[in-house]
């Protein structure tokens, strides 16, 4: 059967057609190939942005560079509030000391939602082990590869507004 | 190795396992006969190619639809919050009319042509499943944004299966999920409309296209009585294909059209305690029926109009569902012209009835 494809081929080889044949089937070709392309792209565009809706929203979300935590200044000492800064989970820590510190709670490493662990003080993460300081950030051991990021915080009478570093 | 020789082999490599010259074959083989009612063969491609776009912008809108208690937030979004979503829902709504209004065109090509007849009975049997399976999906899918119209649409459509003498009321309540139609209701219906019919809509679209292929096109009684040497055909591959690939385009182009120039509308909240919005009807493909129901009601008032209706709805389609075993002779006699004036009073009777309807609710 193979034959069979090869003999069709050999009916379309150049040479046997009118010059002129060659050049209208060109035309034909590429005006057929640019329609199918404005086709796709009529097509593909709406859905492309149709599927996109949520990422998009969610980009306007991530923009933002602060967040005020109403009546959070009534937070006790040693305890955690876990809070959304745009999409991504964080954590705002009142230490016994009383100082304030906001950090991302999203794990270096894989993405896990990391735990404050007032006890052991110490910011664990259950997924893989990783450890950070609760004060600063820093990755203190397991396999995340970078600190956890800081906010600020400035507590005032009403809530706590903790903005990008 | 040139690229020619590595092309053949990779193709012999394929084809020694899959058979695809066999297809290739068959393909070019497979003529179509052409004729004065040739342009009437596109329908069942029309039909099929609108299909195929409600299954690609059914998934689209199963990407953000809820149902349930949330579904109509869930359209709202899709239709103004999330981009282009409004025409995606705007195409599979109007795709949906289109199709169905394609396959009525279908199937009275293939009544008046006689297309039913032997060997062709399975063809004609499984077309009207899938017609009935049709109007199922677009009963189903009207409830699904749940607004104002949706709601009642299928509250009133619900006591049709409800007038049923003893059952009715059981089946009425066990669609509904409930006395009344509520959150439930759009879930299952849901259900029906994404799960339930495609898994049988698709294999039987299956058979009826495999059973196409088998038989090929048939021709209308008129060719028929000329001898062969007189019929004329053309090949499938490309002629007829490039045609109906023709039509799929004007299909897509008239879709594209109407959907972006006149978009589907949201109603208000479906609300159960807001009264029916004036002028409420159903969907053009139900008119017909309702409004023979509403001037068989008039007629005779009470349960017994009901009954009347549906016995002779029941009546009716079950007659035209077995055409096929009672319109067998191939030569004009009396039996092929009763069946012939059986197909235009049943034209007329819902070209009028729906023309009627549409005339009374203004």
């Amino acid at each position: 059967m193979t034959t069979n494809i090869v003999l069709e081929e050999a009916k379309v080889v150049p040479g046997r057609e009118e010059p002129g044949e060659t050049r209208t089937r060109r035309a034909f070709l590429v005006a057929a190939g640019a329609a199918g392309l404005c086709y796709t792209a009529a097509l593909g565009y709406p859905i492309y942005r149709y599927l996109a809706s949520p990422a998009e929203m969610a980009s306007s979300a991530t923009a933002i560079t602060e967040v005020t935590l109403k009546d959070a200044q009534k937070l006790p000492a040693g305890s955690v509030l876990m809070f959304k800064f745009g999409t991504a989970p964080a954590m705002m820590i009142h230490h016994q000391d009383g100082s304030w510190v906001a950090l991302s709670a999203v794990c270096t490493h894989l993405g896990c939602t990391v735990q404050y662990e007032p006890q052991a003080n110490r910011i664990h993460c259950a997924c893989h082990g990783g450890v950070y300081d609760p004060r600063t950030g820093a990755n203190v051991s397991g396999p995340p590869p970078k600190p956890l990021k800081l906010f600020k915080v400035a507590v005032g009478d009403t809530g706590v507004e903790v903005s990008r570093a | 190795m040139t690229t020619k020789s590595l092309t053949n082999s990779v193709y012999g490599w394929v084809d020694e396992r899959l058979g695809l010259s066999e297809l290739a074959a068959f393909a070019r083989h497979k003529t179509v006969p052409a004729h004065a009612q040739s342009f009437w063969y596109y329908w069942g491609g029309i039909s099929l190619f609108l299909f195929i776009v409600q299954c690609f912008t059914g998934i689209l809108l199963l990407v953000y639809y809820r149902p349930g208690a949330d579904a109509y937030e869930s359209v709202r979004q899709i239709t103004f919050v999330m981009h282009f979503g409004w025409l995606i829902r705007s195409a599979h709504s109007w795709s949906a009319n289109l199709m169905l209004f394609a396959i009525f065109v279908h199937m009275f090509s293939v009544f008046f042509m006689k297309a039913y007849r032997k060997p062709r009975e399975f063809g004609w049997l499984s077309g009207m499943a899938l017609l009935a399976l049709a109007t199922v999906f677009g009963f189903s899918g009207y409830l699904l944004p749940m607004d104002e119209l949706s709601y009642f649409a299928t509250k009133v459509g619900l006591q049709i299966p409800a007038a049923v003498p003893l059952i009715g009321p059981a089946i009425a309540s066990m669609l509904r999920g409930g006395p009344d139609v509520s959150e439930f209701t759009v879930q299952r219906f849901f259900a029906l409309h994404v799960v339930v019919l495609p898994a049988v809509f698709l294999p039987l679209l299956g058979f009826h296209l495999w059973l196409v292929q088998r038989h090929g096109n048939a021709v209308p009684p008129s060719e028929e009585t000329k001898p062969a040497n007189e019929r004329k055909s053309i090949p499938f591959m490309p002629g007829f294909l490039r045609k109906d690939l023709a039509m799929w385009l004007i299909s897509l182009n008239i879709l594209a059209l109407l959907a972006s120039v006149f978009p589907w509308t949201l109603g208000k909240q479906a609300d159960s305690l807001t009264p029916a919005p004036l002028g409420i009807h159903p969907e053009w493909y139900f008119m017909s029926p309702f409004e023979m129901l509403k001037i068989l009601g008039n007629w005779l008032p009470g349960e017994a109009g009901e009954i009347a209706g549906l016995l002779l709805f029941t009546i009716g389609i079950v007659l035209w569902v077995l055409i096929p075993f009672y319109d067998v002779k191939n030569d004009g006699g009396r039996r092929a012209r009763a069946a012939h004036y059986f197909g235009l009073v049943a034209v007329i009777l819902l070209l009028a009835t729906t023309a009627i309807g549409y005339w009374t609710i203004r």
